[in-house]
């Protein structure tokens, strides 16, 4: 399992970070990002993430994180977008992590070495 | 259409107000196309797709545009998408089990998968979001997670809806408690129940 910290994420561009993760996981590691990613990113993941899926190889990913936290700042309001703050985050491969229970400020999970 | 279609079509365009999109999000299975059915059968008489029990049935999105629902003595008319189930993995061993042969189990995960990157990408065209989840199942799931995160940062408008809440099993309080800070409306998409809290919610939220 390979802890990620915040700098370690936060140096690379969002193209990067997500080939980075992407990688990793498909080599079959189980990633814990200390910041998270922000949804736009989570979402261009998920999207990747279909773009590799082979039958008997990839299945996809399973992620978790918890739900951001807005800051409905005025400069957000101004600028007609939400600072979102991105929170602990753990992706490994579907076939290896499996969600066992999640709730407001807990993630349980099981690791299963396939 | 010929030209004076067209340009019937151009003009309608120009002096019209465009109608606020909005599409249907959530995991595979959790009713979004019952609940899109629903929706058109009772305020423009046809279908949006087909339903199944097996997942990533949708696996293209569906546009229908101008949908007007009224409400309140209020109307709002609307565009809707219906876009296939989000996930973050897809196994065809899964649709196997559910009876259908190998090359099939493969081809409706490989259309799934496509399926997926289309409904991520309708998410940056859209004025608001529908998030429809199984009432039976347990609200945080990654993908519900994903889709709140992507509106609350645009600042777009959302309506979750518990659904399925006709069965004895379901909990719409589990899903109000995961995500306390969205308006919520519980229904039956399947059998109609409290549907006319939810024209409600969505002229409110989208008028
Ligand atoms: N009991 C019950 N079943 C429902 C309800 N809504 C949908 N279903 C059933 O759930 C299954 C999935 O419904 P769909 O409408 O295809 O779900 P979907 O979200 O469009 O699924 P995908 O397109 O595969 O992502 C079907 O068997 C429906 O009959 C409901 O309110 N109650
Ligand atoms: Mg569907």
């Amino acid at each position: 399992m390979d802890l990620v910290s915040e700098d370690r994420l936060a140096k690379m561009q969002p193209v990067e970070k997500i080939r980075f993760i992407i990688d990793e996981v498909k080599d079959g590691k189980i990633l814990v990002l200390e910041k998270g990613l922000t949804p736009e990113e989570e979402a261009t993941l998920i999207e990747m993430t279909m773009t590799q899926i082979e039958p008997d190889d990839f299945a996809g990913i399973e992620m978790e994180s918890y739900p951001s936290q807005t800051d409905k700042s005025l400069l957000g309001k101004l600028l007609k977008k939400n600072v979102v703050r991105t929170r602990l985050t753990v992706i490994g491969p579907a076939n290896k992590l499996k969600t066992l229970k999640k709730d407001r400020d807990m993630i349980s999970a099981l690791v299963s070495s396939k | 259409m010929g030209v004076m279609g067209s340009f019937k079509k151009f003009f309608k365009r120009l002096f019209n107000k465009k109608n606020a999109r909005i599409g249907i999000y959530g995991p595979p299975n959790a009713g979004k196309t019952t609940l899109a059915n629903r929706i058109l059968r009772d305020w423009t008489g046809d279908a949006m797709g087909s339903v199944s029990h097996v997942a990533h049935e949708t696996r293209r999105a569906r546009r229908r545009e101008g949908v007007t629902i009224q409400s309140n003595g209020g109307s709002i008319s609307l565009d809707i998408i219906d876009t296939p189930g989000l996930a973050t993995k897809i196994d065809f061993h899964e649709f196997m089990e559910l009876g259908m042969n190998e090359a099939e189990s493969k081809r409706r995960a490989k259309e799934a998968t496509e399926g997926v990157i289309e409904a991520v990408k309708w998410l940056e065209n859209l004025d608001g979001v529908i998030l429809v989840m199984d009432a039976t199942e347990d609200p945080y799931t990654q993908v519900n997670v994903t889709v709140i995160g992507n509106m609350e940062a645009r600042n777009l408008p959302l309506l979750i809806v518990a659904n399925k809440t006709d069965l004895p099993e379901s909990s719409a309080t589990s899903i109000r408690e995961a995500f306390p800070q969205h308006p919520m409306v519980a229904i039956s998409a399947l059998e109609g129940k409290n549907i006319d809290t939810f024209y409600d919610e969505v002229a409110k939220r989208f008028g």
